[in-house]
């Protein structure tokens, strides 16, 4: 590392003498061979995974790792999906995460307006409760909700996943909706108000079309974690015919994955592949925010 | 137009529904689990109060400790490598590759998107001994050693599970870390390098104080989701062999639903808490006195 930050130093200077540039040559076919390492540590998991899902059973077993599959078997796909319930299970996930992030979003940005842009006393205070949240672990709230959930009858529903990741979820957001309003001048707010416009106007039709990036940065954290999440998807799942895709596939391995990896394999991919793309597509995006969010906070 | 903006009626229709879910979901059980752990019980068969009964249980329980134990030892080298790995891979981008570090960082980046429990149970195939063979023990096979069986051991469990947590967090670390790097001024690095500073020295006296704020950010944010692991041990091996890398949210976990006993697990609910909060103190306070020194 030593060497390669002299040389960012210098790459801007003219004409390097000839010691530095046989330095310059070693630096850089270090740092190429750094970055090979990374990538190939990075793509490797993943070239194998789906390598292995598209493998037939005698081949997974018999043949060396790092042979290709003789044919395409798809065959894996089909069985993942006709042995489990990982459809089933995918749609539960979806069933859940898209109300809980609508939730997330409108609350937190209502919440956060209220907050940072209405004028009232102790609104410092109350962000302070509500931001303090981000402190709490999920696993002291777990059982005392647990028991509620029981007690009231709604734990046979969708209901306990989406109230928790909801409650859960608004902490960060909260914070980073009071965040993005604090960035807008004050004055937007106060001249919209002029014009015979209620608090609800300045909300809906100036307030939120200018967060709408923080709003797109908000959604992408919490689907992530969200449709990610294992402990409150396995705390309050009973019934398995409401498990998610995370849990759904904890019990695939169980049952089915010693035996016959295959479909493990391909239940794994599809999982995997289709989170990627999910988040290729918006990539440019969540790079922005995390740059962004972390700077303003 | 004061008054639009203080409207009461507005800021209650705006406010009060998260503020309501917030309580319900976060405040009042975080009371009630506090409470919890001085009864006995479940849902299912109903709580009686005990007093402290349950701490007196802490303390004399092997397996909580040995939760504790492992819990800060996994926490303690978690977070130094994805320290050391995010640090290391932020210099990289910004004063290596410089502009051109979006394909790096989006290749490096990507796992943290990823479900934890697919990549438990593909690092678990990665690392099988049998029925099948997987790619690191063939590798080990080709420097002609023998296969290890990695889940056999808490030693060997161990090292899989710190392989795996690196591998899937350090390309957050590298962007938070990142963040902090590329703020700083290019006339603070340019005149550090005209005054003889290069390379190390210059990312130890300068590049390392100047970010120093996000560096301890990083560091209470690091241990604060270190201290609380369970998706990826839970999928990995379920804290096995026996109860080797159980750490205290996995056990805690056990304790209420395998056994049934919400008591003690709200008990190690709370020990969780509170270890969460003296880990943040500590860095919070050392940080601080860093800070007034330098």
């Amino acid at each position: 590392m030593s060497a390669t930050l002299t040389n960012a130093g210098t790459t801007r200077k003219a004409a390097p003498p000839a010691g530095a540039r046989a330095k310059r040559l070693t630096t850089s076919a270090v740092i190429k061979i750094i970055i090979g390492v990374l990538l190939v540590v990075e793509i490797y998991p993943l070239f194998w995974l789906l390598s292995s899902s598209l493998k037939t059973k005698d081949e997974i077993v018999s043949s060396p790792l790092w042979s290709l599959p003789s044919s395409l078997q798809f065959s894996n796909y089909v069985e993942a999906f006709t042995t489990g319930s990982l459809g089933r299970n995918a749609l539960n996930s979806l069933i859940v995460t898209v109300p809980s992030l609508f939730l997330i979003i409108v609350l937190g940005a209502a919440a956060g307006f209220a907050l940072e842009v209405m004028l009232w006393k102790g609104r410092n205070a109350v962000l302070f409760l509500i931001v303090g949240g981000m402190m709490v672990p999920l696993q002291m709230v777990l059982l005392p909700l647990f028991t509620i959930y029981y007690q009231t009858g709604i734990a046979n529903s969708y209901l306990p996943l989406i109230i928790t990741y909801v409650g859960h979820g608004l902490p960060l957001t909260v914070f980073l909706m009071a965040t993005y309003f604090r960035a807008i001048p004050r004055e937007i707010f106060e001249a919209s108000t002029l014009d015979g416009g209620g608090a609800f106007r300045a909300f809906f039709s100036v307030g939120l079309p200018m967060v709408r990036n923080g709003i797109f940065t908000v959604a992408l954290l919490q689907f992530f974690s969200v449709w990610n999440d294992l402990l409150i998807a396995l705390t309050f799942n009973i019934d398995s015919k409401l498990s998610t895709i995370q849990v759904g596939l904890l019990h695939f391995s169980d049952e089915y994955g010693a035996i016959n990896y295959g479909p493990l394999f391909a239940a794994i991919s599809m999982l995997v592949f289709s989170t990627l793309a999910i988040y290729l597509a918006i990539n440019q995006q969540v790079m922005r925010g995390l740059t962004a969010g972390s700077v303003k906070g | 137009m004061k008054h639009v903006l203080g409207n009461k009626k507005a800021i209650a229709v705006l406010l009060l529904p998260a503020l309501l879910i917030y309580l319900g979901v976060m405040v009042v059980p975080a009371i009630w689990s506090f409470v919890l752990s001085f009864m006995d019980g479940s849902p299912v068969v109903g709580f009686e109060f005990v007093g402290l009964k349950n701490f007196e249980h802490l303390f004399s329980d092997k397996e909580a400790l040995n939760a504790l134990l492992f819990t800060l030892k996994y926490a303690i080298i978690i977070s130094v490598g994805q320290i050391l790995l995010g640090y290391a891979l932020a210099l990289l981008y910004t004063f290596v590759l410089r502009k051109s570090s979006t394909f790096i960082r989006t290749m490096v980046f990507f796992p943290v998107v990823l479900p934890t429990v697919a990549i438990a149970l593909l690092f678990g195939k990665l690392f099988s001994v049998s029925p099948q063979e997987g790619p690191i023990n063939s590798i080990i096979g080709l420097f002609g050693a023998p296969a290890v069986d990695w889940f056999a051991t808490g030693e060997n469990a161990f090292i899989v599970i710190v392989i795996m947590d690196l591998w899937r967090s350090m390309g957050f670390f590298a962007i938070l870390l990142y963040a902090g790097l590329i703020e700083i001024p290019e006339e603070i690095l340019d005149s550090a390098r005209i005054d003889g500073a290069g390379g190390l020295r210059l990312v130890w006296n300068i590049v390392v104080p100047v970010s120093l704020p996000v560096l301890m950010a990083t560091i209470i944010f690091s241990l604060n989701s270190s201290l609380k692991v369970f998706d990826s041990i839970l999928a990995l091996n379920n804290g096995g062999p026996g109860s080797a890398t159980t750490p205290l949210n996995l056990l805690m976990y056990k304790t209420a639903f395998t056994y049934g006993d919400f008591g003690y697990g709200s008990t190690l609910a709370l020990v969780i808490t509170v270890v969460c909060l003296a880990a943040t103190l500590l860095v919070f306070r050392s940080s601080r006195r860093d800070l007034t020194k330098g």
